[in-house]
Order: C-alpha cells, then structure tokens, then sequence
C-alpha cells in the first residue's frame, strides 16, 4: 500500500485510462442524451438530402467521421497557437482542406459515388457539428479528448442519417443497400402480392417524417424536454 | 504576444502555404487517378445509349475498357457533317471533345463527335450511330447520348445525365424506366422533316401509336422541355450528318 502512495507523488498526476468513464463519455453522450441530429438539431441539410439511399447515406457517414475527427485533432493540436481574432477562419481552413481531401479521393477511387454525392461532400464544410465540435470542444482541449469527441459526434450523426437512410429506401425504392427486398418478398406471396413504395419517401419530405418519427421515440424515451 | 497584428499575419501565411501545398500535392497524386475514371464514366455513358445498365454495371472497368475498343469506333464532324481530323493544329478524336466546352461556342464552330457501335472487332458492320446531347434542365446542365439506328431514323436507345435536376422529378431522367419510353421513336416525319421526339406534359398516358412522343415525368416539365430542345438542336447539328449516311445508305441499298 505504502509503496502505491510514493509511487504516485512521483508521478504527481496519474496518467488517465486510455477509455476512462469521462472519456467513455465522450463517445457516448452524442449517441442519445445530447445527439448532435435529433438532440441539437444540426446537420439537417444533408440529413435531408443524401439520405434516399443507403449506399450513398454510409459514404456519406464515413466521409463526416474523418472531417470531424481529422479536424479535432488538428484543431487541437494548434489550439495554443491560433490568434483568437482569426480562430475562425482558421478552423474554416483546416475543414475545408479536409473536405476537398475526401471529394479528390471520392472522385479518384469511387466516381460513381462521387457523382452521386456531388455538392453535399463538399457542403459538409458548411456541416454545424464540425465546426460546432471544434468551437466548443478542440480549441480547449487535448487532442486525444479532442478524437473522441469528434469521434462520438460523428457517430451521433452517422446512425441517424443511416436509420434515417434505411426507412427511406425501404419504404421508397423497396430496396436495402441496393438488394430488392420489396422484390423477394413479394416472390414469397406469390405473384398476387405486391408490395407498393411510397414515392413521398424519395423526396425530401420523407426524410423530415422519419426524422420527426426519431426525434417523437426518442425523446419520449428519454423524457428530453427543451428549455 | 499572439494578439499582434504581426503574428496573425504570419499565422495565416503559414497556414495558407502548409494546407496549399496539402492540396496541390493531392491533387497532383491522384490526378491520374480521376481522369481514368471520368473517361471511364464516359464510356459507361457512351455504351449505356446501346446495353442496358445492368450489364454495363455487372462489367468491371477493365471489362468496359475492353469491350468499348472492341465495339465502338469513332469520328469526329462538323456542322456540315465533313470529318474533322485536326483544329488549330492538333488533332481530334471524338473521345477528347469536351461537349459541354463546346456548347458555350457558336453552333457552326462547334466539334460534334459521332461513336460508331459496331459488330465486336468490325468496324464495317455498323450497328448504330451514337450522338451526344447537351442542354439546359431546370436547374443546371443535362446530357446524353442517343443511339440512332442504321436507317438513321429509328431510336435505338438514349442514357441522359444531369448536373443538378430535383431529386425525385427532374433528376428521373437518369432511371431507365424513363429512358426506356424513347426507344424505337423515329426523329424524322414522313416527309422527311427532322421533328425528333418529345417527351409530353403529364404522366401516365399511352404514346405507342406516336413515333414522335412520349410519356412525360409528373412534376418535371421544365426537365422535359429541356430533353425537348437538347434533342432537336443536337440532331439539328448532326442533320447533315445524318442526311450524308441516310443518302449512302440509300445508295448502297439500290445496288
């Protein structure tokens, strides 16, 4: 026991666990309690527009999980260095490279995708959870909290705009990931049985639907109440 | 010391130079890359006028390559339907004539690029002619290409693309449903008159009778009047074109 206590007044402050409970934190909190979609109600323009289908929703995702953690992390490493009166725009630099980055390599390896997506790659410069993270969170913080912040805001938004995706495509083109269901299931009943797809799902309007849908579970279950 | 004007200034610079040269280094990189793939795309749209999009997409690039050498051939005409081999002292191939640069010049300067869908390895055993299009939708630019049988009337298939058109309504030219409608339409009257095909207001009614309409999109008949005239005036500038290989034809029939 003894031995402990010296040991400690060595280091004089004990390093933290790689995944403490404030670190798990992080990650956690933007998943439900404090979702950066259906909590603080940022990122809904894309949440809109990308997500008829899931093939283009999930590049989509993982094209924002780089931004944002990328970002962080740059953020935070300069954070000591940045002039307050240009943080900004400095951010903005910092996220808009980053952004034109994803769209060269999209454009490079996944053209298809990349004409898909188009506009909204580029748009996730104009994102409010990037720059919101960064404002709030990477300027005064460690690089490593930094990561795990953006990491846990990107996830945030990722599994929204994926379930979000998922309703839509089922619902509206009949279809998960680009495989027929609405096709197989019909095959099943026979050719009598015809599942229709919605067409109100493909346009915009389905996306605030199933949004509004989330958001009404969502709150009911946790009792979130805005003040 | 951060706060001064000098610092900020220096900051940016550095900033600016460290993320420019970031850039520039990628692009440089993976230049290669993307052009592959436009010219890739191309061909994909090139062929898509011809084979359906199943089996263009069930293809590998390396298959599309291949089987785009072994089908299509390609020449380049002007207005009056001469072949241009060189501008300005280089020269032309179809495949490197950017339509959308030469829509912005006057009609008689323009390049217009014909491909030539033929018999695998055969270029004399002529399939169809493959024209690209460019217009205007609503909300941006569209293009295409249409594949014209050998009579030089008969449709015999068309991809169209667009840049911004709505989700949902305009952007449905793409699906191949939509597509699907032009093919076997005849672009020319029985007098011989150029009235290309065109796509009807409203959705849902039966144009099978009509050689020169179809079905139009619910919800998108600024898109569809921009297929409209994208289709006569391209066929318009193909007309000479046309009119050439129609008469050669003619004349090899009699024989």
């Amino acid at each position: 026991m003894s031995t402990e206590t010296v040991e400690k007044a060595i280091e004089k402050k004990p390093a933290e666990a790689l995944l403490s409970k404030r670190r798990k934190k992080l990650i956690t909190d933007p998943l439900v309690d404090d979702n950066p979609i259906t909590i603080q109600v940022l990122g809904i323009c894309s949440a809109l527009a990308v997500t008829t289908q899931m093939k283009p929703t999930l590049v989509m995702a993982i094209s924002v999980i780089f931004v944002i953690v990328m970002s962080n992390l740059v953020i935070s490493l300069m954070r000591n260095t940045i002039p307050t009166r240009v943080r900004i725009i400095v951010q903005l630099a910092v996220v808009a490279t980053l952004v034109t980055l994803v769209s060269e390599v999209l454009r490079a390896f996944a053209y298809d995708m990349y004409k898909e997506l188009s506009v909204f790659v580029g748009l996730i410069i104009t994102n409010c959870i990037v720059m919101g993270r960064l404002e709030a969170f990477a300027l005064g913080n460690k690089p490593y909290d930094s990561v795990l912040d953006g990491f846990g805001s990107a996830l945030g938004y990722s599994w929204i705009i994926l379930t979000v995706a998922f309703f839509r495509e089922l619902w509206g083109s009949g279809s998960v990931f680009g495989i027929p269901v609405f096709d197989y299931v019909s095959g099943i009943f026979g050719p009598d049985f015809k599942l229709a797809t919605n067409g109100l799902m493909v346009s915009p309007v389905g996306a605030f639907i199933i949004l509004g849908l989330i958001i009404w579970v969502q709150r009911t279950k946790t009792g979130y109440v805005e003040h | 010391m951060q706060q001064s004007n000098a610092y900020i200034i220096t900051f940016s610079v550095i900033l600016t130079v460290v993320l420019g040269l970031l850039l520039s280094g990628t692009s440089q990189v993976l230049g290669p890359l993307q052009r592959e793939a436009e010219a890739l795309d191309k061909k994909k749209q090139i062929l898509g006028a011809v084979i359906s999009g199943e089996e263009i997409d069930a293809m590998s690039p390396e298959e599309v390559n291949a089987f785009y050498t072994s089908h299509i051939a390609s020449t380049v005409v002007d207005i009056n339907g001469q072949e241009v081999t060189e501008k300005d002292g280089a020269a032309v191939t179809a495949e490197n004539v950017d339509i959308a640069k030469n829509y912005k010049m006057p009609a008689e300067d323009r390049l217009y690029p014909v491909f030539i869908f033929h018999a695998e390895g055969n270029p004399d055993d002529v399939q169809s002619y493959i024209l690209p299009l460019y217009g205007a939708g609503l909300w941006d630019a569209i293009w295409g290409y249409i594949a014209l049988d050998t009579d030089m009337n008969t449709v015999g298939g068309i991809t169209l693309a667009h840049a911004g058109e709505t989700p949902g309504l305009g952007a449905r030219i793409t699906e191949s449903g939509v597509q699907q409608r032009y093919v076997g339409k005849e672009i020319f009257d029985e007098s011989g008159d150029l009235v290309a095909v065109e796509m009807q207001k409203g959705e849902g009614k039966d144009y099978s009778a009509d050689p020169h309409k179809v079905d139009g999109m619910s919800g998108a008949t600024i898109t569809g009047n921009g297929v409209n005239s994208m289709l006569k005036n391209y066929l318009g500038h193909y007309q000479a074109f046309i009119e050439s290989k129609k008469s050669s034809q003619a004349v090899a029939a009699a024989f």
